[in-house]
């Protein structure tokens, strides 16, 4: 087996105002792992994915993250409204001093595995919520990061969009084969996309069952339909109602 | 992968065109109309003098070139140039000043803090207060006037240039701080774009601003020879030529208007194709 990308040992976070929002997380991410996590909402999903970014520190515990070479795609697009889609792409190759030639052909890469290579001159307040995540998430790959880190990123779209947002995002999956860690609240998503789903409890934030997804990748879209998808989201649901408050 | 464009719908074109020229056409009409209704029926006969009609303003203010030394188009438009020049220079060292101490205060909040007293005590003191001060201090009524239109302008450049750059989004922020952007990066890439809404803001009231600090600059401050249209207003006013004084009145509006509008326009083309204004804006 592979050593682990992402390690939480004995984690803990506990704001200034003594709010105690995620308690003894034990959790690792390989290569080639697509972790879910669902939990009901303030049980600290989102800080963890801070925590393992180092937008926030921790106060119990370690933290190992390959910081140099990880995505972050927000629950916001969070894309820079003055900058046309391909000026976006290009923002974390330029923060990170790439040589251009070598970041002009990652960005049309990246533009193309989006399918946004078409609307590359435009700026974003002219494109719909689902092509501005598809830029966010273009935006990431060109750093081609060994660890992705999604914080609800289709939580703001619609549901056709969305199903379809996931069959892209599985799919480019299946084919970089990146390790990924993915916060969500639905349980449906979190069970197509994921190699293992995490359950974390309410406040403060205990994971309760970690349910391995044994779906071969790529999968089709239909895979939401069958009885044995139906009877993992159930075990996911089961394992939610235990941990809520 | 498919999409669809966002495309704005909510208007028809030919339409909005109509309203927005037929709105501002019945507000003149309006306009003139009280007018002659002030100056022609309500005014008692022997004030009608101070208050002209409309056509009279036309004929002795802006169709007579020159009359004597004072009278006509002519010395109006050479007080305007004077006047023109000082809240220009006076704008362009606002804008330059004013950007340079938001970046500086935006950079230290209690630079911020400390500073701020001293922006609300420049806004609020009447020049008039300050005139002797000035007076002792600087010499040459041009570079007085200058520095009043400074002192009445500052404000809104500071205050929106500031707000612009303390209110880019938290997330964008974060974005900057996973990829170890340092400060001047995030400043250059971040802030200051996200500011420029708010700058073209502050730009466009310290424009109207600046034309009104060089009029008032005219009326404390003239120099041996050189007169703002300010202070010709104010001889217009102790002559009581009623025409001249609305034509002044009108003509230095009309600088304020047209500086405005230049920084309106500016704003478009600088800021236009990704900023969606705000109505009002």
């Amino acid at each position: 087996m592979t050593d682990p990308l992402l390690v939480f040992d004995r984690l803990g976070v506990t704001f200034a105002d003594g709010t105690e929002t995620l308690r003894g997380i034990d959790l690792s991410v390989t290569q080639g792992e697509f972790v879910a996590v669902v939990g009901p909402s303030g049980c600290g999903k989102s800080t963890l994915l801070r925590v393992a970014s180092g937008l926030q520190h921790a106060t119990d515990g370690n933290v190992s993250a390959p910081r140099d070479s990880t995505g972050y795609v927000f629950q916001d697009p969070t894309l820079l409204p003055w900058r046309t889609v391909r000026a976006n792409v290009r923002l974390f190759a330029e923060l990170h001093g790439m040589e251009t030639a070598e970041c002009d052909a990652r960005v049309d890469a990246a533009l193309a595995t989006v399918g946004l290579s078409e609307w590359a001159h435009h700026y974003p307040r002219q494109l719909s919520g689902g092509m501005r995540m598809r830029a966010s998430l273009a935006r990431s790959l060109v750093l081609r990061p060994s660890l992705f880190m999604f914080d609800e990123p289709f939580g703001a779209v619609d549901e056709m969009t969305r199903e379809r947002l996931n069959d892209e995002l599985q799919a480019l999956f299946a084919e970089q084969g990146f390790a990924g860690l993915f916060v969500t609240h639905s349980v449906s998503e979190a069970v197509f996309l994921a190699t293992r789903v995490i359950v974390m409890s309410a406040r403060p934030g205990r994971i309760v069952a970690d349910i391995p997804v044994s779906f071969p990748h790529p999968r089709g879209h239909d895979l939401r339909y069958t009885p044995e998808f139906a009877s993992v989201a159930a075990e996911v649901s089961s394992a939610l109602r235990q941990g809520a408050p | 992968m498919s999409g669809t464009v966002n495309r704005r719908t909510d208007r028809r074109p030919g339409s909005a065109r109509m309203t927005d020229i037929a709105g501002p056409v019945v507000v003149f009409v309006m306009f003139i109309g009280l007018w002659y209704l002030v100056s022609e029926v309500l005014l008692p006969s022997h004030k009608r003098f101070l208050l002209p009609a409309p056509h009279t303003v036309v004929r002795e203010g802006f169709l007579v070139w020159r009359q004597g030394d004072r009278r006509g188009l002519q010395p109006i438009l050479v007080s305007l140039w004077d006047s023109s020049k000082v809240a220009l220079t006076g704008l362009c060292i606002t804008i330059v000043f004013g950007i340079l101490l938001a970046l500086l205060m935006s950079t230290r909040r209690w630079i911020e803090k400390a500073t701020w007293p001293y922006l609300v005590a420049v806004q609020s003191a009447p020049v008039l207060a300050l005139t002797p001060l000035i007076r002792a201090l600087i010499d040459g009524s041009t570079t007085q006037r200058v520095l009043v239109v400074v002192l009445i302008s500052v404000f809104p450049v500071v205050s929106n240039t500031l707000f612009g750059l303390l209110s880019a989004d938290r997330g964008q922020h974060d974005l900057f701080t996973l990829h170890g952007a340092k400060r001047l990066t995030r400043l250059l890439k971040l802030q200051l774009p996200s500011a420029l809404p708010s700058i073209f803001v502050g730009l466009r009231s310290a424009a109207g601003l600046s034309v009104i600090g060089a009029v008032v600059g005219d009326f404390y401050f003239r120099g041996a020879g050189v007169v703002g249209i300010g202070a010709q207003i104010d001889v217009y006013r102790q002559r009581l030529w009623g025409s001249e004084l609305i034509a002044s009145i009108i003509l230095a509006s009309a600088l304020g208007l047209t500086v405005f509008l230049v920084f309106g326009w500016l704003s478009r083309k600088v800021i236009g194709r990704w900023h969606e204004p705000e109505r009002g804006q």
